[in-house]
């Protein structure tokens, strides 16, 4: 079986892990990347990562509480077996990337230091400064690095993903990329398919994310017909300073660490803000969650902040900008912990955060939603669902391996379609309709540790190697992408074209304005038609550069047309979805409907209308009862406003 | 950690430049243009309005959606490299007026603040250029093979945690493992030449980055296992002895690597090696 490959799409912290566990198993990896993978969009990571640990332990803490918060935190729309058996993995993923030489901060006596983040009550996010997602993804890069050197990886960077390679059967077997310098496509052979291509932010033009997260790859296989869930389910990040390339995020840490967020009581109030006295200052956030104050889960403190400032006009100067403040910390001791995220204030807004409180609004982050993936149940099967956990209760089930997934089943995140499977940003999986803060380096980690496994025993099992498939698969699958290239250059001499980067700038514009933080149908209906105008002009695209040599408007406007065809799958599971639930909140239906919505949307690419068929399918969720989601918030809600989504 | 050194002595002037920004004004942004690799290159000036906050790169993406040069020619968008837009993926470097630096941390605001100021842009001259501002940074990740930039773990099975550490070694290590290979150290480096031949990588001066790492691996628990290996390297050609000592790379790195500090660290290192090796007849 030596000829066995598996290819790797994607070098963020889920592809490196995935790449590093399946080398391990023996099997030959091929790591394609359009970037360098050390510069992989994991690298912007802040915060940290969450785990249960031995101090947390000792005052009430479990990996079962953080199983608990993860589901409640995602308002229970995650399938629970995968979940469970994260958290209780989770300790291992820090030990092993500690073993791997992580800088993690340390206390006085050399033990792992922890900070508090959103959605816990207790300190369980492991961190490496402000630069967390850098100094782990280094850390996989070089065991990546060393598999390389020793032959076991071969790395494909500036390779761009375009197509999944399927033999008649449907099973996926191999990938159709281009190398980005020189423009050359091929197909690739492999016996499996890890895709771990990471979120979509650039869908809704400005984001927090890096310039290549188009979504552009997972699109691609959506419309080969893998399924893609919960695509509506979009986190919208509290605090990012907005900018014009890129909205760049003020890390969650910053509130972990003391971080507290106001408006001057008076919106008119034109003094500096370390010249408003604490009395005149309204933090509306503790005011209205008491317990939880300003480390709500990020929905509900970007709903408040959104709240404040476009409805309520209270933003300063009355704006859309609120105060993240720091000021009144310990500059050493903010410069110690939260550095890299401060220089990157300073750098980009041209203040000292640890003297002025930091002017923040809130920017489209990460994707919950993604490839639909499948799993085998674990070894924890309650008779019937338990009731929310509480600390110092009972644990239900220790956090042994194969509790919640059984540890290198050969479906383990494997999409509708055999052999092709989706790790990190990319699935659906773990995080239902909202994301905790620092899960989100956790689940790309597992999903290649825990999951690579499965990859490996998928492989090592097949009784149909990918070696058995005639050439003529891989020759058409290539000659596919060859003839859209094509098409593409030679929309150079089409005068009245239309321009990729105006169509993307559109898109973005409307996305942000009908689909992140407040919803509702007839705004997703115009969204919807405006993407259909918007199709229409793309059809007509012009490509403003023809060079068959390291051509970048190509694969940009190659990605446009991706991003437009996922964007009306996350405006149309958006539009169906008829309740409120996480991230995803419709005025028209403020409450969470369980009987009709506790379900997963699933995306099926329609090759005829070009556009998503949506059906609701049962939640995995024999493991833990829904219940409601409310953090303790004080006070009735204020009399219901009329929020509305902007453009309405 | 404080400020890295080179935006510590502009603060002042970064200031000074943002408060007499002129709103509304347009300035002139120079690229050197270059189809390929071995083809000459010559400029273009585009002519770009501007709003407050704008960086390099946000003018870029302008010139890529109306590629039209200052005196009105339809042109290519220029081609160049960047990733995560907050300085911490290391894509961007380019030089901009002279200056070996990062991109998107460059702000229009502070680089051209009245009506037709100019901004240059160049590619790095250290590493073979792909096109216009994007070079093949190939030849540095090859130097962290050279340096066994890794801590040699057993396997990825649960065996516990890592060596405890104090609060010193974690603070200088971080420092080191904030280095985000974008080139700047290289690029300012009189020692460091162009290399277009992959197979003189192995023997040409490694660079200030990877002496770093070297001593990175060095200070951790288990990194430490290949020291021997790594001062191996670093007493061999294109080591740690090819340093001239002219403390270029120091200045222009954004991440504030201590760079001569460890490759002072690092000579001591190799020194007592090779006395070591002397001994040991090895
Ligand atoms: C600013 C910021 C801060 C964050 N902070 C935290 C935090 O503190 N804690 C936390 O838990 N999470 C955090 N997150 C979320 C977390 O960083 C991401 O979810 C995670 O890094 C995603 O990793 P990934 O491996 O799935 O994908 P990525 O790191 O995005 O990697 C994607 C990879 O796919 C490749 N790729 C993409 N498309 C193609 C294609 N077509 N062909 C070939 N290759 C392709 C890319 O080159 C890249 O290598 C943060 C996110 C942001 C934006
Ligand atoms: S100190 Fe050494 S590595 Fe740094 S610039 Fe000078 S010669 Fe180059
Ligand atoms: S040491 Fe500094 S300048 Fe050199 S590659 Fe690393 S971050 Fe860049
Ligand atoms: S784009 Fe990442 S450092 Fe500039």
């Amino acid at each position: 079986m030596s000829d066995q490959r598996v290819i790797v799409v994607g070098g963020g912290l889920a592809g490196l892990a995935a790449s590093v566990r399946v080398a391990e198993a023996g099997i030959a990896v091929d790591l394609f990347s359009m970037v360098p993978v050390k510069r992989s969009h994991s690298v912007c990571a802040q915060g940290g990562i969450n785990a249960c640990n031995e101090v947390a332990r000792q005052q009430g803490y479990s990996e079962y509480q953080h199983f608990d918060e993860t589901l409640y935190g995602g308002d229970f729309l995650a399938d629970q077996g995968p979940v469970l058996e994260m958290t209780a993995w989770a300790p291992k993923v820090i030990d092993l990337l500690d073993r791997m030489g992580v800088p993690f901060n340390r206390t006085a006596e050399g033990f792992r230091d922890l900070r508090l983040f959103g959605g816990s009550l207790f300190k369980r996010t492991h961190f490496a400064g402000a630069t967390t997602g850098q100094q782990l993804l280094y850390a996989l890069d070089e065991q990546t690095r060393r598999f390389e050197s020793e032959g076991k990886v071969t790395k494909y960077e500036f390779w761009e993903f375009l197509a999944p390679v399927l033999d008649d059967n449907g099973k996926c077997v191999g990938i159709v990329a281009q190398d980005m310098r020189t423009m050359q496509i091929r197909s690739f052979r492999a016996d499996a398919v890890v895709m771990a291509t990471g979120g979509n932010g650039l869908v809704f033009g400005q984001s927090t994310n890096s310039v290549i997260c188009t979504g552009g790859a997972a699109s691609r296989c959506y419309q080969h017909g893998a399924w893609y869930g919960n695509a509506e389910m979009i986190q919208v990040h509290p605090t990012a300073i907005p900018g014009a390339d890129k909205c760049r995020l003020m890390s969650e840490s910053a509130r972990g660490e003391g971080g507290r967020v106001w408006v001057p009581k008076d919106k008119a109030d034109a003094r500096k803000p370390a010249d408003i006295p604490e009395g005149e200052r309204w933090y509306f956030l503790e005011e209205r969650y008491p317990d939880y104050g300003n480390l709500v889960p990020r929905d509900i403190a970007t709903r408040e902040i959104f709240d404040v400032c476009v409805n309520d006009h209270m933003g300063i100067g009355g704006g859309n900008m609120v105060y993240l403040d720091l000021s009144h910390m310990d500059p050493d001791y903010l410069t110690n912990k939260l550095g890299g995220i401060l220089e990157i204030y300073e750098k980009f807004a041209g203040e000292d955060p640890r003297h002025t409180p930091m002017k923040i609004f809130p920017a489209v982050h990460y994707t919950m939603g993604g490839m639909w993936t499948t799993y085998t149940e674990g070894s924890y099967t309650p008779d019937a669902p338990a009731p929310e956990h509480k600390p110092g209760n009972a644990i239900p089930v220790a956090p042994t391996a194969g509790i919640g997934m059984t540890h290198g089943a050969p479906n383990n995140m494997m999409t509708n379609i055999e052999g092709l499977y989706a790790f990190g940003e990319v699935n659906f999986a773990y995080h239902g309709a909202t994301r905790l803060g620092a899960n989100a380096l956790l689940s790309c980690i597992f999903d290649g540790l825990f999951n690579g496994l499965s990859v490996a025993n998928a492989v090592q099992h097949t009784d149909r190697p990918a070696s058995d498939v005639p050439q003529s698969v891989y020759d058409a699958a290539s000659d596919r992408e060859q003839d859209k290239h094509e098409a593409f250059i030679a929309t150079a001499g089409n005068h009245s074209g239309e321009n990729a980067y105006v169509i993307a700038r559109e898109m973005g514009v409307e996305m942000t304005a009908a689909s992140t933080v407040v919803k509702t149908g007839p705004r997703l209906e115009k969204c919807l038609a405006k993407l259909d105008e918007l199709s229409e002009r793309y059809s007509r695209v012009k490509l403003s550069d023809t060079a068959t040599w390291t051509n970048q408007s190509l694969s940009f406007t190659r990605a446009t047309g991706d991003m437009l065809i996922l964007a009306e799958a996350i405006a149309r599971a958006g539009l169906l979805r008829q309740e409120s639930r996480g991230s995803h909140y419709r005025t028209d239906f403020p409450d969470r409907d369980d009987a009709r919505f506790w379900k997963t949307s699933v995306s099926r690419f329609n090759p005829a209308t070009g556009k998503a068929d949506v059906t609701f399918e049962p939640v995995r969720a024999p493991l833990v009862k829904p219940r409601p989601r409310t953090y303790g918030k004080t006070a009735p809600e204020p009399a219901k406003k009329t929020a509305q989504p902007v453009g309405s | 950690m404080s400020l890295p050194q080179a935006h510590q002595s502009t603060l002042a002037w970064r200031q000074a430049n943002r408060a007499k920004a002129v709103p509304g004004r347009t300035i002139v942004m120079t690229v050197r243009r270059c189809e390929g690799p071995g083809k000459l290159g010559w400029f273009e000036s585009f002519k770009i309005p501007v709003e407050p906050n704008e960086n390099v790169i946000s003018c870029l993406q302008k010139i890529a959606a109306n590629p039209v040069t200052a005196d009105g020619k339809e042109t290519t968008p220029v081609v160049w490299d960047s990733g995560c837009l907050e300085e911490v993926c290391g894509a961007c470097t380019m030089v901009i007026n002279g200056t070996v630096r990062q991109s998107c941390s460059c702000l229009i605001d502070e680089y051209a603040p009245e009506e037709g100021d100019e901004i240059t842009l160049e590619p790095m001259s250290k590493f073979p250029v792909i096109r216009d501002l994007w070079v093949d940074r190939a030849r540095l990740f090859n130097s962290l093979k050279r340096v066994r930039g890794w801590v040699p773990i057993d396997s990825t099975a649960a065996l516990g945690p890592g060596p405890k550490e104090d609060q010193a070694t974690q603070s200088t290590r971080y420092a080191i493992s904030e280095c985000m290979s974008c080139g700047c150290c290289l690029e300012a480096c009189p020692q460091f030449l162009l290399e277009g031949d992959e197979d003189a990588w192995d023997s040409a001066f490694i660079g200030a980055h990877a002496i770093a790492q070297a001593r990175l691996f060095n200070l951790h628990g288990t990194g430490k296992n290949l020291a021997p290996e790594r001062l191996d390297e670093l007493m061999g050609p294109g080591g740690v002895a090819d340093c001239g000592n002219a403390q270029n790379c120091v200045k222009v790195c954004p991440k504030g690597v201590p760079l001569t500090e460890s490759i002072g660290a690092m000579g001591r290192g190799v020194t007592m090696h090779a006395v070591t090796r002397f001994f040991k007849g090895k």
